[in-house]
């Protein structure tokens, strides 16, 4: 799986400020609604939960129904407090994990 | 057609307007589990209009990707910041698109995505305040191409 693409409007940033984030990650997000040749429905198949951790500490999270669109993009922001990792994890229905990874320097 | 409009009506401010239109909470014509979610999401309060904003294209001509923004005035501060915020549909198969959860370190409520609409609806978002108070607001889009595939 291709790994997450990841934006953040600044890497640097005055404590504070408010740091928007970008993120998109390849996934078919099957609905469970269609039905292949056969007229058998596809099994279910998406990225139910997205979190964004910031220095270890989640500032963000959302939970996706079928209806989000296959290769979710997420936008959002968070108020920079302190410099660390930006940690996204989406988890798929099967338990599998994604995770990307960005850093915020905070002055 | 009266009775159409006061159902769109309905569903567009909440299921607590439901409770004062019908005297039901679930209405019995609803397509599909959205005044379930709603009351789940409210615990049977009604949510008031203003302060949430949702930004959608008044026509999608694919349903397969409409880009949705949804944003909550708040000064998102530790003694007042916005919890979560619900995002349904009423003719879709399945009402829920979203949850979403924001902290005081989220800085701003707003948060931006891309659904899938199956045909021309009503998208609803109820924000849920750290008070417990609750704003609602919903919008139409007309989609030329359904989304959700079959």
């Amino acid at each position: 799986m291709a790994a997450p693409r990841i934006k953040l409007d600044k890497k640097e940033a005055k404590k504070g400020d408010i740091v928007e984030v970008k993120a998109l990650v390849a996934h078919v997000m099957e609905s469970g609604q269609r039905k292949n040749a056969k007229g058998e429905i596809i099994p279910r198949k998406i990225l139910n939960k997205f979190t964004c951790t910031v220095a270890g500490k989640e500032v963000f999270s959302a939970d996706f129904e079928p209806a989000i669109a296959a290769n979710p993009y997420i936008q959002f922001k968070f108020r920079a407090t302190e410099s660390g990792p930006v940690v996204l994890t989406w988890v798929d229905d099967d338990g599998s994990k994604i995770v990307g990874e960005d850093k915020i320097t905070v002055s | 057609m009266t009775l159409m409009i006061n159902r769109r009506q309905a569903l567009a401010v909440g299921a607590g307007a439901v409770v004062l239109a019908g005297g039901f909470s679930v209405p019995a014509f609803a397509k599909n589990d959205s005044a379930e979610l709603i009351e789940k999401f409210t615990g049977g309060k009604k949510p008031a209009d203003g302060k949430i904003k949702l930004d959608l294209p008044e026509i999608a001509e694919n349903g397969n990707t409409v880009p949705m923004t949804v944003s909550v005035e708040s000064p998102m501060t530790e003694q007042s910041y916005v919890q979560e915020v619900l995002i349904v549909t009423d003719e879709n198969p399945r009402a829920g698109v979203a949850t979403f959860h924001f902290t005081p370190q989220s800085g701003v409520a707003e948060a931006n995505v891309r659904i899938r609409l199956a045909q021309t609806q009503n998208v609803v978002a109820i924000a849920k305040m750290n008070d417990g108070s609750l704003f609602t607001t919903s919008k139409q889009v007309k989609v030329t191409i359904g989304g959700c595939g079959g």
